[in-house]
């Protein structure tokens, strides 16, 4: 996802959660990027800072941005593997990169070569932690 | 742990009149050849219209429109579809090409999931979907993330075709799912059984369009797809489509 759509789901998301534990202000926000999604950190931070201002909720709020590394386990033949960037061509790297789920077009076991593996860590964005005061 | 991309979804869609997603319980019938001869129709005489092509492992809607391989969607603060004859157009093939996405269930999810929270429509009138057939992960994903969606149904005038259709319509209204009504395409026949067994089920049956030869030479030009008999049947599945029931 593009940092900037993805700064504005995190802080729709994280609207949510804050009223559904009636928090009148957030303080700090944990976001998880998975390595496959290759969101940049410092550029979904500045997308954070400048989106924030939109609400008094966020005002205060600081962001931590976790990545977290992609580990890929192939159905067919078990092998367990680390995906890496490295390896691919930056057109490829960068429709993972929009929608991680291609990586099953370009991304093959590296024992049996099976596109058939499942993404068991490491995929997206995801909103791991809301502090704030109520 | 949250995913943030649900939250954004319907905020991504707030600025569409209405979101049809064109369906069938069956493959085959022509969901997609009507599909893109809605959107073309409805952008021709002036709508602002999107096509949003779901069927991820078996998409054929960039063919039929002749979208060329070049063309990718512009960044910005998201993905900007690009447009073709007025319709502006989504797909997973900007981004697999000409190979193979052999996704299983959940990726399909995880897939529809992110180019919804993508994709920046902007202002339009109708998105249209494509939907792939059956009744799995997409027709259950946008029953589940998008509160505006309208399925509109196809089928064929075979039995085959439409007692699968069945199930899906069933399925439909169970979950309160509002139905623009019933497409028979292909048809070769006087024969009214699928206005009658539609009419049946409740639904408003528009119309049928002629089996017609010359749609496969019109694939890759559109203006050629709107002068056949798919082209020129739109008009009372747009008058349905304008009208809700």
């Amino acid at each position: 996802m593009h940092e900037w759509a993805l700064a504005e789901a995190i802080l729709a998301s994280a609207k949510r959660v804050a009223e559904q534990e009636n928090l009148k202000e957030v303080t700090e926000v944990t976001i998880k990027v998975g390595e496959l999604q290759q969101a940049e950190p410092p550029i979904l931070r500045f997308a954070l800072s400048q989106m924030k201002t939109e609400t008094d909720l966020f005002k205060n709020a600081k962001f931590h941005i976790l990545k977290a590394k992609s580990t890929l386990t192939c159905r067919v033949c078990a092998t367990t593997w680390q995906f890496n960037l490295k390896k691919l061509d930056k057109t490829t790297a960068e429709a993972i990169h929009f929608v991680p789920e291609v990586a099953h077009t370009f991304v093959k076991c590296p024992k049996c070569g099976s596109p058939d593996f499942e993404i068991v860590s490491g995929r997206g964005v995801w909103l791991q932690d809301i502090k704030g005061a109520k | 742990m949250v995913d943030p991309r649900i939250s954004v979804i319907n905020q991504r869609l707030a600025k569409i009149g209405r979101i049809i997603a064109v369906s069938s319980g069956k493959g085959g019938v022509g969901k997609s050849m009507v599909a893109t001869a809605l959107a073309l129709s409805l952008a021709k005489e002036g709508c602002r219209v999107g096509l949003f092509d779901v069927d991820f492992t078996g998409p054929s809607t960039h063919i039929i429109l002749g979208v060329p391989s070049s063309v990718q969607p512009k960044e910005d603060k998201g993905l900007v579809p690009p447009a073709f004859m007025g319709v502006e157009y989504m797909s997973l093939v900007y981004f697999v090409g000409d190979n193979p996405a052999p996704l299983r269930g959940a990726d399909v999810s995880n897939a529809l999931i992110e180019l919804l929270a993508v994709t920046q429509w902007g202002t339009l009138d109708y998105l249209i979907i494509d939907m792939p057939p059956g009744i799995g992960d997409a027709v259950l994903d946008l029953v589940r993330l998008v509160d505006r969606i309208e399925f509109l149904i196809i089928t064929t005038p075979s039995l085959l075709a439409f007692e699968v259709v069945k199930k899906q319509v069933t399925l439909l209204c169970e979950l309160k799912m509002p139905i623009v009504g019933v497409v028979e395409n292909m048809k070769m026949d006087k024969s009214n059984a699928v206005e009658l067994a539609s009419e049946k089920l409740g639904l408003r049956y528009l119309g049928a369009i002629p089996f017609d030869t010359t749609v496969e030479e019109a694939i890759g030009s559109p203006e050629k797809l709107l002068e056949t008999a798919v082209g020129k049947s739109m008009a009372q599945i747009k008058k349905a489509a304008k009208h809700k029931k």
